[in-house]
């Protein structure tokens, strides 16, 4: 079985966001990127699949900063090809154009299953899974925590709200969007990706043309700003004692 | 006639046998009496399916494989006990556990909380995952303004390595402050590498990830070779152990002192300066890495004497018997790990041991100590008063 898994690296939340000066994006200055989180499942889920029944694992990832230790450390958990793919990604490309762009690239590479995390903290103009799906023309299912293949068929475990688990079949070649892997992203020392640096080398493929069309336009990003009706505490703990006392006293709590 | 070679493959008990014995005074395995002092002094001795006189045993067997498929080994804190009373004096916390918990690392057998540790440790040079760039953040305020290398390019005579806890941890925090104070009281030019620091990573390599543990040297070390001066000193005994004792192997070689070292020479001109007296019984916790691993005793002790009033008691087990306050070897980051198995914890024992004493005030020198201890001491009830208190924290006191 060919599995592909595309992940994209996503700010980390970690470091303060700032606005960039047109007002309408982040400023990349001084963002640091991580992988997605639902991404990292897809990929252990991937890995998963390929102890249980065998398969072949392809990772592909957009070309910027911080993608080779993501690749090289998806080969030491024991992803077979990492590719990462060229294009102008710095001007801030969106889902619409990304997933339009990858099709071609994945059709190419004949998946007869294709893992991807089931969204992103900065989708702006929606998932990208089923974006991916429309274009490959393939069937998609979000939100998976299971996988079990059975000859060209996978059963799949989808969360729904409320704590309800649905099992479903689909025909391959299928896109599924992944909530969880069956476990949690497993750790890999750091002299096995060391390893792997010196062992294995990236593939690089150029992403043809990418259209941005379709998806919403961003008018302004902005910072939440503190309501009206809202009163804000001192940050200083023994200020914000005293005005909760006196808050208290005014609602007559106390 | 032809022979038949009978071929061998070797067992895994054999080539980690094998690599145990060519590390340093790796011959020393083979001396074992199975006494079974190690298991003994053990703190988790007792609830270990193989404590180390029976891994050194599995390993002898031939049936290390057995020990391999248990999780006791996550209960080690590297505290050097097993190591310090072996009469063989074989290289067990250095060699046997640690290549113990290398061998599981490797192969993925890792418990959640330590690899959250790790990966933050990889990607951010601190176990917390904290930003980077707010590693210097503690120092905002202090006057004289401390020399950041990098932002104020200028050389000194002492690099403070400052460390992961002191740079982040709300408590440790007031620890650095203190040592900050102190330094400034003596007119010393210090300074400290600020973002450009990362986590010393000797925990992490007695957690078993060596391959971590020499990236964040070698980060450390390029950081070092780029600034100008005399010596490094730190308030982290696992940092003093590391730049000590592993740094060199890797080309990163400079003086370095633990602060109470650095303090004790300079007693003299310090003595003069502590004014204030801080009326207490206070007794001493030697941290593992400072004490038992390197020997540091009496500079902890000379410094407190040092402070007016202050009456020094020691604890039933001090020194190269000092009890481990559960935070080494991972231990900081297998709290939940640790708490499922044994149901306790090993800082409530040195609390105990605190309180039966009379102390007022518990002294370390480790940063890992002022938060473990002081959450033991919350469980505690008899505890309600014991206070817990950096040597420099009440240096600084008794400067006014």
């Amino acid at each position: 079985m060919n599995i592909i898994v595309p992940v994209k690296l996503v700010p980390d939340l970690v470091e303060e966001l700032s606005i960039d000066a047109s007002g309408t994006a982040l400023d990349t200055a001084w963002l640091r990127m991580i992988i997605n989180e639902f991404d990292d499942h897809a990929i252990e889920q991937a890995i998963l699949l390929k102890e249980k029944t065998g398969a072949h694992v392809t990772i592909l990832s957009t070309n910027v900063e911080g993608v080779d230790d993501l690749l090289f450390a998806a080969a030491a958990k024991g992803v077979d090809r990492i590719i990462k793919l060229n294009g102008d990604i710095e001007s801030g490309v969106n889902n619409h154009a990304l997933s339009r762009a990858m099709s071609t690239i994945i059709r190419d590479l004949k998946p007869d299953l294709i893992l991807t995390g089931v969204q992103a903290h900065n989708d702006l103009d929606g998932s990208i899974g089923p974006q991916l799906a429309e274009y490959l023309e393939m069937p998609y299912i979000g939100y998976i925590s299971g996988v079990n293949v059975s000859g060209d068929k996978v059963i799949v475990r989808k969360e729904y709200p409320g704590g309800l688990i649905g099992e479903m079949q689909v025909s391959l070649p299928a896109l599924l969007g992944i909530q969880a892997a069956e476990q949690p992203p497993r750790y890999v020392a750091i002299s096995k990706v060391r390893q792997m640096m010196k062992t294995m080398s990236i593939e690089e493929l150029d992403l043809s043309s990418l259209d941005s069309s379709g998806a919403p336009i961003v008018n302004r990003l902005f910072q939440p700003e503190s309501g009206e009706r809202a009163t804000m505490l001192s940050e200083n703990a023994d200020e914000a004692a005293n005005q909760l006392i006196t808050i208290f006293k005014e609602l007559g709590t106390l | 006639m032809a022979t038949t070679a009978i071929s061998h493959t070797p067992s895994f008990s054999e080539t980690f046998f094998n690599s145990l014995y060519k590390g340093e005074n790796g011959e020393r395995f083979r001396t074992c009496l199975q006494c079974g002092s190690c298991s003994g002094v053990c703190p988790f001795g007792y609830l270990m399916d193989y404590p180390p006189g029976r891994m050194i045993a599995g390993l002898r067997a031939d049936e290390f494989d057995l020990v391999m498929e248990t999780d006791t080994v996550w209960m080690c804190v590297s505290c050097y006990a097993c190591a310090q009373i072996c009469p063989s004096k074989i290289p067990i916390t250095a060699g046997l556990m640690t290549r113990t918990k290398e061998e599981l690392l490797l192969a993925g057998n890792v418990p959640s909380e330590l690899q959250s540790a790790l990966e933050n440790s990889q990607r951010y040079g601190n176990p917390m995952g904290e930003s980077p760039r707010k590693r210097a953040d503690w120092t905002m305020g202090i006057q004289p303004q401390v020399t950041v290398l990098g932002r104020d390019k200028r050389p000194v005579d002492v690099l403070w390595f400052v460390g992961d806890y002191p740079s982040y941890h709300p408590r440790v925090q007031l620890v650095t402050k203190s040592l900050a104070k102190v330094l400034n009281a003596l007119g010393l030019n210090f300074g400290i590498l600020g973002p450009e620091e990362n986590s010393d990573g000797d925990t992490q390599r007695l957690a078993g990830e060596r391959g971590l543990f020499e990236m964040l040297a070698e980060k450390n070390g390029r950081m070092f070779s780029k600034y100008q001066f005399e010596r490094i000193i730190t308030s982290d005994p696992h940092a003093y152990n590391a730049l000590k004792n592993e740094y060199p192997a890797l080309g990163i070689s400079y003086p370095v002192q633990h602060y109470t070292q650095f303090l004790a020479e300079r007693i003299d001109q310090l003595k003069p300066l502590l004014k204030q007296e801080v009326q207490a019984a206070v007794t001493y916790h030697d941290p593992c890495y400072l004490g038992r691993v390197n020997g540091i005793f009496n500079e902890p002790r000379i410094l407190l004497e040092s402070i007016p009033g202050l009456k020094l008691v020691e604890m039933a087990h001090n020194q190269t018997t000092s009890l481990c306050c559960g935070g080494g070897g991972g231990g900081m980051w297998l709290d939940g790990f640790q708490w499922e198995k044994a149901h306790a914890r090993l800082s409530e024992w040195r609390v105990h041991e605190a309180v039966d004493i009379g102390a007022n005030i518990l002294a370390v020198a480790c940063p890992y100590e002022p938060p473990r201890f002081e959450d033991a001491i919350k469980t505690i009830p008899q505890a309600s008063k014991l206070m817990v208190k950096d040597i420099i924290e009440l240096l600084a006191e008794a400067l006014g």
